[in-house]
């Protein structure tokens, strides 16, 4: 009855449903009403076309960021540099979009994959790091989100433009916003970029899965030494697998760059996409599926609780303690695993 | 063993029927909704047909300087006019920047008739919205945006830290003072100028350092930029800064807990920051660069609800308003001799034979004919 496979289905489930229930006595024991919150976090992510259009605006980057995160543990590797490779992303893709004008068949991959490919850089430098010298990519990655937030917004004022603090918008050309699910949806700002990372995430599934390249990877991860002894370069693979998750994050720039906003402003802090993205990654068990759902569920979350407090009073920060009750829940699977088993050994 | 099997099993039953009632709860959710809505009705029955909101820019509600000015301004409308908070005035906080689109766009579908943007960061999104909403009027604080149904509310900052600026070289007594910007950008541009003119027409060769902590929601980096310019001797610092500068009264206060007699103070701005720099009988707070956003926000609400919305126009406000002022409230700290002086000064603004710069390079132009 419960094989390992559905234990693994299973903890994250139960972790959202005892996420939600801890902030439902978190909100009672502060004389909120939780009925009215959920109600109010449920409406504001689709009570409307509107809502529910920039509900989907808010999973597609967290999806693409999950699958960064997911595709470097799958491999053995803590990507926590996901942050800065959004952030260099976003620049590549909305330079290449101010930059040229450019038939849309040709401009708008161009500036999509310019964001994959700065992505791929800022994720191949902490790889070879690794690599060669055996550095470890946390320590890494952490300082590059910092290189890439500052450096992001020196160009963006002194490049890009001239002092300005925030870039122009992007040729039509390269824009993945559309009139037609603009209209649609309210002018919410939901774009074509969810088909692009739901693709990606089919394709994270295919390489893992169907290559030899993944099984590469994949194994690497488990075991160093063994694919090592197994005629496996260890080393390649550390480069391959951080500059693909660095892609990933980076194409999760292009998202923000060329889909939501159109531009790039100069920022005083992360935008929390790739920190999420590691939650949405835990949450998601690293597969593809899983982290599209667990993004669909942050990105409810959070537009849902943009409502909470005009509708019922409820503070936004509670939907943070939710989703961090959520994490939390998750990664003491442990507990969870223990309850199921007991329950299955006394159940026989 | 079996009632230990049996506690399990009670549990989770006990826990399902709380999934289940939190399930239940959109129906529920959507008959309160009705109720909201009738009473709506009900309010406007009783004569007032008017609402109005604001987007906090990430500084947030409660950051005691500039989005808790206007809404309280908001609140003070709301009274006045007897209102309801959450039906005839709200708020809507932004925790980051990708939420300034959905907070507007989600005010101007619950109905309200005037929506505020606080803060110069909000402007791209405030005219996308306004764009695609021509019914809405909107408000944009501290910033000039085009459109037919907004109205731009803009300060002379310049003035008012001018005065700051005087204040400040009259009071210290290493000759040396600070300045805290949050993000660099023209507006805060403004207090500088204005300050250092200001320091500077009263001592030429004082020394003034200038810091931008690039955010208006970072009290960390506040208190370490105020850590290093007291450090230096540095003992008067202006802070335009937002939530930023909460940071810097915290250092200030540290130090004068550690040593009473040390000298040191900070200028607030927005709000009269008197109460942040209370301690011990002690208080740091020089005095405060006042911008009346709240009064602004009033006057505009009740200009909008009266039909006299003043679309696509600039309402400028300065010291001749008062909307713009220098606070008294520290009467040990600010003493006579500077208040006259700061007095003397303000007159000189207002009957124009000071032009005080509002950008670097009318601050350089200023600074030569010194």
């Amino acid at each position: 009855m419960f094989n390992n496979r559905t234990i693994n289905v299973l903890i994250p489930l139960i972790s959202v449903i005892l996420g939600l229930l801890a902030g439902a006595v978190i909100m009672l024991l502060f004389g909120y009403n939780p009925i009215l919150g959920y109600g109010a976090l449920w409406n504001g992510a689709f009570g409307d076309s509107y809502f529910f259009g920039e509900t989907i605006r808010m999973v597609t980057p967290y999806i693409l960021s999950g699958l960064a995160v997911a595709f470097a543990l799958r491999t053995g590797l803590l990507n926590i540099g996901v942050e800065g490779q959004v952030f260099v992303g976003w620049m590549a893709s909305v330079w290449i979009g101010v930059a040229f004008e450019l038939p849309m068949i040709v401009h708008l991959p161009l500036a999509v994959s310019a964001a994959a490919a700065a992505g791929a850089f800022w994720g191949f430098i902490p790889g070879i790091l690794k690599a060669k010298l055996g550095v470890h990519e946390v320590i890494v990655t952490i300082m590059m989100n910092y290189i890439a937030l500052y450096s992001t917004n020196a160009i963006v004022r002194h490049v890009i433009t001239d002092g300005e603090d925030q870039t122009e918008r992007v040729a039509p050309s390269a824009s993945l916003a559309s009139d037609w699910i603009a209209e649609l949806t309210f002018y919410s700002r939901m774009h074509y970029g969810i088909l692009i990372a739901v693709f990606m995430a089919l394709i994270m599934w295919f390489i893992l899965n169907k290559t030899t390249r993944g099984f590469e990877l994949r194994s690497v991860g488990y075991n160093p030494h063994a694919s090592n002894y197994a005629g496996m370069s260890v080393g390649k693979n550390i480069v391959l697998a951080m500059m693909i998750s660095g892609a990933f994050a980076g194409l999760a720039g292009a998202m923000e760059g060329l889909g939501t906003y159109g531009y790039l402003a100069a920022k005083s802090g992360f935008t929390n996409i790739g920190f999420e993205g590691i939650a949405v990654a835990l949450l998601g068990a690293n597969t593809a599926i899983g982290v599209v759902l667990a993004a669909f569920l942050f990105g409810t979350l959070k537009i849902g609780a943009l409502n909470m407090p005009t509708v019922a009073d409820v503070p936004t920060e509670l939907v943070e303690i939710v989703i961090a009750l959520i994490i939390f829940f998750v990664a003491s699977s442990y507990m969870i695993r223990w309850f199921i088993l007991r329950f299955k050994k006394e159940g026989k | 063993m079996k009632s230990r099997r049996f506690l399990l099993i009670l549990a989770l039953l006990l826990s399902f029927g709380l999934v289940l009632a939190a399930c239940g709860s959109s129906d529920e959710a959507d008959d309160s909704g009705g109720d909201d809505g009738e009473s709506e009705e009900g309010g406007e029955q009783s004569g007032e047909d008017f609402s109005v909101a604001m987007v906090t820019d990430v500084g947030g509600v409660d950051d005691k300087s500039f989005n808790q000015s206007s809404w309280e301004g908001l609140q003070a409308f709301g009274d006045e006019n007897g209102l309801e908070e959450g039906e005839g005035y709200d708020y809507a906080q932004s925790d980051s920047e990708g939420d300034y689109t959905t907070n507007l766009s989600r005010l101007v579908r619950q109905d309200f008739n005037l929506i505020y943007g606080i803060g110069y960061l909000l402007q791209p999104a405030l005219e996308e919205v306004a764009e695609q909403n021509p019914e809405t009027n909107f408000g944009l604080v501290d910033s000039v945006a085009e459109g037919d149904n907004i109205v731009s509310i803009t300060f002379k900052e310049h003035e008012g830290s001018f005065l700051a600026g005087v204040a400040a070289a009259l009071k210290t007594e290493t000759d040396k003072i600070g300045f805290i910007g949050g993000e660099d950008g023209d507006l805060i541009r403004k207090f500088e100028s204005g300050y250092v003119a200001g320091a500077k027409s009263v001592n030429p060769d004082i020394e003034i350092d200038i810091k931008y902590a690039e955010s208006f929601a970072a009290a960390d980096k506040g208190k370490l930029i105020a850590s290093n310019m007291y450090n230096n001797d540095i003992d008067v610092i202006y802070h335009a800064s937002g939530a930023t500068g909460n940071g810097v009264f915290a250092e200030a206060k540290d130090r004068k807990q550690n040593n009473s007699d040390e000298n040191i103070w900070v200028i607030g701005v927005d709000r009269d920051q008197h109460e942040e720099g209370q301690i011990d009988g002690n208080n740091i707070t020089l005095t405060s660069m006042v911008k009346r956003v709240d009064v602004a926000v009033n006057e505009v609400a009740t200009l909008t609800m009266e039909g006299e919305f003043p679309g696509g126009e600039v309402m400028e406000y300065g010291l001749d308003d008062d909307a713009i002022s220098i606070a008294k409230t520290n009467e040990d700290a600010m003493t006579e001799d500077i208040v006259s002086k700061v007095d003397e000064w303000k007159e000189k603004i207002a009957n124009g034979e000071v032009e005080v710069p509002s950008t670097d390079e009318e601050l350089e132009e200023f600074e030569s004919s010194l």
